[in-house]
């Protein structure tokens, strides 16, 4: 379903992504995980041209997102996209929210746009807030209502930039179980995140990114057990025993 | 004072009217008026085209917004009374020389606090609204721009009191206007420039003061309802 070959990203002499091949496939889970700055976050966002590339070549569905004459509006509109703040739009309620794109770019009615606003609300459990602006919500209402948001252009494919690192603790689990709920439900996604349970249980498989590389990819009872790179050793003692060889 | 009032106060609130043209505080609210509505929009559509991605367009603009910000109002009132006849060969009515120089440059303040509401609003929201699909404009006018606004209010309330002014300077080009009104009155009167030229200040206090209250009740009722309901929900 994705396919990346070659791919280089700079901010300006900064080199992100260094030569990047990868594919994930139809209804397989990703998890990207890595230190930051490796340029996991940046790999996410090259997929749905929140940034451009400066070489290489991203086909989505066999298509080159990067072909002159590409409707950038409708090709995003294939693709959801869950951002680390939320996003969400202030100004409209959680209902809204769901609403607006369905209108505005699939030219639905209105009555139609609510209608499934409402179903995907109620798919992450929050029927009861539709009329809820985000400053009432909590965080992870929040991050549940983005993705309801996203799902309603109805994608076949789903991006997650690191969905849970800005929640409070107790509500990273509603969020994680909407995203496992999605997944067993046979969505394509990729996701960023420093969730090493969820990437353990859900996943499909791990890629492990350091310095704009792709140094590992695995499915995740290798990636935990046996990690071949040595960085990848690294990070993974880092994460289970923080203090170890620091002499606290 | 009350002499004044009584014999003018006709003349000051319509000029010769229903005998000549229309003129006095009329005149001033309409000019004010139908300058702000012109304006408005003027000054959205050039503030977006300052933060444009083509250069074709970002450029001119920039260079328009400078110029007219980098030059007295009284020069641009010079330059619609003498100088656009000249070039478009029309020659417009002092009502709507005073317009169209107070369009112009009041578009190209307004340009400005368009352009820093929108760079006000965080980028995340352009971006969501991008990443659902959404195309510039729409993401501009669904997303980007009732948030802009909203912030905006305070410094568009600030430049709105100004052009009720500044339509004072439609003096120079005799334009009856309300400030032109109280000099005829004054040349009429000759001993009383005090109260006439109070009541002239007192007239601008009151429209600009009234226009701020507006601006805060419309600011509150607007904020209110989010902001005192999310309030009230952490408080539970």
């Amino acid at each position: 379903m994705i396919v990346l070959e070659q791919v280089n990203k700079w901010f300006g002499r900064y080199h992100a992504l260094v030569d990047v091949s990868e594919s994930v496939s139809k209804g397989e889970l990703v998890v990207i995980c890595g230190p930051s700055g490796s340029g996991k976050s940046t790999l996410l966002r090259i997929l749905n041209r929140l940034e451009d590339i400066q070489s290489g070549r991203i086909l989505i569905d066999g298509q080159d997102i990067y072909a002159p004459g590409l409707d950038l509006n409708r090709f995003r509109s294939y693709i959801g996209f869950v951002f680390q703040q939320f996003n969400l739009f202030p100004h409209l309620t959680a209902l809204e929210n769901c609403s607006l794109a369905p209108m505005r770019v699939h030219g639905l009615s209105r009555s139609a746009a609510t209608t499934r606003a409402m179903e995907l609300l109620e798919r992450v459990g929050l029927a009861d807030k539709a009329g809820a602006y985000p400053a009432e919500l909590s965080g992870g209402q929040q991050q549940r209502v983005a993705i309801a948001r996203a799902l309603a252009m109805q994608p076949p494919l789903m991006l997650f930039d690191e969905p849970t690192s800005a929640l409070d603790p107790e509500m990273v689990g509603e969020v994680l179980l909407v995203m496992r709920d999605l997944a067993h439900a046979g969505m394509t996604m990729v996701c960023v995140t420093h969730e090493m349970g969820f990437a353990r249980d859900v996943a499909d498989r791990i890629l492990f990114m350091d310095a704009g590389q792709v140094l590992e990819r695995a499915s995740p009872a290798e990636f935990f057990q046996r990690p071949q790179h040595p960085r990848a050793q690294q990070f993974l003692a880092d994460i289970r025993t923080p203090f170890a060889e620091k002499g606290i | 004072m009350k002499e004044l009032i009584e014999r003018y106060w006709v003349y000051f609130l319509v000029g010769q009217y229903p005998h000549g043209p229309l003129g006095g505080l009329a005149l001033t609210l309409l000019l004010a008026a139908s300058g702000l509505l012109l304006a408005l929009p003027l000054g959205v559509l050039l503030g977006i085209a300052r933060l444009s991605a083509y250069r074709w367009l970002r450029w001119p603009v920039t260079a328009l917004v400078m110029t007219v910000r980098g030059t007295p109002l009284l020069m641009v009132v010079f330059w619609a009374y003498f100088f656009l006849p000249s070039v478009t060969g029309v020659r417009t009515n002092q009502f709507s020389t005073m317009l169209i120089a107070l369009v112009v440059f009041d578009g190209a303040y307004l340009a400005e606090i368009v352009r820093a509401g929108i760079l006000g609003v965080p980028k995340g929201q352009a971006e969501a609204a991008r990443s659902l699909g959404l195309g510039v404009p729409g993401a501009l006018r669904f997303v980007v721009l009732p948030q802009a606004l909203r912030s905006m209010l305070p410094s568009l309330v600030n430049q709105f009191a100004s052009s009720i002014k500044e339509t004072s300077l439609g003096y120079i080009i005799g334009l009856q206007e309300v400030s032109f009104i109280a000099s005829q009155i004054n040349n009429l009167e000759l001993t009383k420039p005090m109260p006439i030229y109070l009541m002239l200040a007192g007239t601008y206090f009151l429209l600009c003061f009234g226009l701020s209250r507006l601006a805060f009740w419309l600011d509150r009722s607007l904020g209110v309802a989010r902001v005192s309901r999310a309030a009230a929900v952490r408080a539970t």
